[in-house]
């Protein structure tokens, strides 16, 4: 079963300052399934994709990816951040951007080329960008802003795909492309974490389903435990209401 | 004296020759590492460490004075400089990390600290005169004119630094501060590339002090990359302009306070630099405030008088779609 897992937590506990944001985690994500991360706001979502993305160091447990530490296997992990973390007014175009996905394999130093160059143009088209490549950034929409996040980790060739909240923000009409995109991702064996907010569309959209509020509440197959008993110990109820916004 | 006048100085007077070329490598420099200051919103620390460099300049200046040998203790001064820069910071962070002080305020205590520190060893060494101290001043409002070809190669020296880290790290530097989470999935380590870019930025500062003043000197730091913004859409053609504007304010600067007697250059340099955002605000295409207003303008009376949506944009891209 292990062999099968593309990402194993073991006792994850995460800190920033003295109380645990994420306590004594253990999640399993299958090979070539989209799991979708639920919960409210605060409970952890994107610690827990920084921490797999060894973006932040967690206080206690085990991550493995394929079966072995992150760090060996940077290059088949890509990432989706939330869009609102970066300042889109950075002086930048929509193909500047998405060449930001290849200098992972580019290395120190060396600046993308024709080949970088062509990964990206065929990138920003499988999102439906191709009339904004030399757009400024800033000028784009949230929806637009999401497909150049997604084009930039579709250069990156990965394995696994970490995405937090690829639908914040977005129009129905993205929102509807990006699904599609996902699930192309997927058939090409692709294995898809999203954080994701909309409880309605979780069924549609997931084979599995984590629900996550500082602790794992529950996880499995969307079928088995995405329903109301799980859904009222996530979001409300007993001492976690004091959470819920 | 009229304009040809000073032009024609400026290529027959080998003082203001040296002078202009050693601003204006100042302006280049200060105004294109100060970009990454604009970007990372970082322009208070540039005026934290500028101020705080006092501290470090006085301290070296009177250490030199203490050795007393060949060499002139106002040459310590930029050493002491960088050092007074990386104290602010350090004190600043120690700060922010041991105590529940936030970082502004953490900020305002060093400056306090460092620079109160720096003015006060600044009257010490005033009244005791000691030899070289008039040169001193010159580091509180600045002065090129007594630049010296000596003064002119340290600034080459620091620009061939600043300039080639910053080219050496061209794509490592932008995506850390576009994207650190993107950067550091990836394997930069975001911590390094955060001191990296501000031992760049404290270059930017330290190698315009003599020349702009530590009060002053911020403003050739953030206001050419300000003004810069304002007409570029790429970091490449920024910081091209804001080492272009930082030029320009650092040779009419140099020039007019070798014109003028007793005029201090950095005030020049800074109105010039403050005169540029200005412009740039008011006449820039896209984001200027003149082509905003001619843009509303213009929707007023393609689309009537509707007041601007805030939730159109996103809707915008649905196209058309529920
Ligand atoms: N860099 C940080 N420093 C300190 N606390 C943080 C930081 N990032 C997140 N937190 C805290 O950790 C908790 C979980 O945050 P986060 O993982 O962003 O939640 P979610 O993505 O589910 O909304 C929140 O209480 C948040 O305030
Ligand atoms: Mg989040």
């Amino acid at each position: 079963m292990s062999g099968d897992a593309a990402i194993r937590i073991r006792d994850l506990t995460v800190a920033y300052h003295e109380a645990p944001v994420l306590w004594d985690i253990d999640l399993d994500v299958p090979s070539g399934t989209i799991m979708g991360i639920v919960g409210p706001n605060g409970s952890g979502k994107s610690t827990l994709i920084k921490s797999i993305m060894g973006i932040v160091e967690p206080a206690g447990g085990e991550i493995l990816v394929f079966g072995k530490p992150f760090s060996a296997q940077r290059k088949r992990v890509g990432y989706v951040p939330q869009r609102t973390s970066v300042d889109w007014d950075f002086p930048t175009t929509v193909l500047d951007v998405v060449l930001m996905g290849t200098y992972g394999s580019l290395g120190w130093f060396r600046r993308p080329g024709r080949d970088q160059i062509n990964a990206a143009l065929h990138a920003i088209e499988r999102v439906g960008m191709s009339d904004y490549v030399d757009r400024q950034i800033s000028e784009l929409s949230g929806g637009q802003q999401q497909r150049t996040f997604l084009a930039r980790a579709l250069v990156q060739q990965a394995e696994i795909y970490l995405m937090d909240e690829p639908f914040q923000g977005v129009d129905a009409r993205t929102e509807r492309a990006i699904v599609e995109i996902l699930r192309e991702m997927r058939r090409l064996g692709r294995t898809l974490v999203i954080v994701h907010h909309d409880l309605q569309t979780v069924s549609h959209y997931f084979d599995l389903v984590t629900l996550l509020n500082i602790r794992v509440i529950a996880t499995g197959p969307v079928g088995d435990v995405f329903h109301d008993e799980n859904l009222r110990k996530t979001y409300g109820g007993g001492q976690e209401f004091s959470l819920r916004r | 004296m009229s304009l040809t006048d000073v032009l024609a100085m400026l290529v027959t007077d080998h003082t203001l020759r040296t002078v202009s070329l050693g601003s204006g490598l100042v302006g280049v420099v200060s105004g294109s590492l100060g970009c990454y200051a604009y970007l990372r919103k970082q322009g208070m620390m540039g005026a934290i460490v500028a101020h705080s460099s006092l501290f470090g300049i006085t301290v070296a200046f009177l250490l030199g004075s203490l050795i007393g040998g060949r060499v002139a203790p106002i040459q310590f001064a930029l050493p002491g400089a960088l050092i007074g820069g990386v104290l602010s910071m350090a004190l600043v962070s120690l700060i922010v990390h041991s105590t529940s002080i936030k970082v502004d305020t953490a900020m305002g205590i060093a400056l306090a600290l460092l620079f109160g520190g720096g003015v006060f060893l600044l009257r010490i060494i005033q009244s005791l005169a000691l030899p070289g101290h008039r040169g001193l001043r010159d580091f509180l409002f600045g002065q090129a004119a007594t630049m010296t070809t000596a003064d002119l190669a340290t600034i080459v020296g620091f620009s061939v630094i600043g300039l080639t880290v910053v080219i050496l790290m061209w794509k490592e530097f932008k995506l850390h501060t576009f994207d650190p989470g993107f950067a550091a999935s990836i394997g930069y380590p975001m911590h390094r590339l955060d001191q990296l870019l501000l031992a760049t930025i404290v270059l930017g500062v330290v190698v315009g002090l003599r020349t702009v003043g530590v009060i002053l000197m911020v403003s050739l730091l953030v206001c050419p990359a300000a003004a810069a913004r304002q007409w570029t859409r790429r970091l490449g053609s920024m910081m091209v302009l804001a080492a272009l504007f930082g030029m320009l304010s650092g040779v009419v600067g140099a020039v007019v306070s070798a014109v003028v007697r007793n005029l201090p250059t950095g005030p020049v340099i800074s109105l010039v630099a403050t005169a540029l955002v200005l412009v740039s605000l008011v006449a820039a295409p896209r984001r200027g405030l003149v082509a905003g207003a001619l843009r509303r303008a213009a929707n007023r009376r393609r689309f009537g008088v509707l007041p601007p949506d805030p939730g159109m944009h996103d809707r915008a891209a649905g196209e058309g779609e529920p």
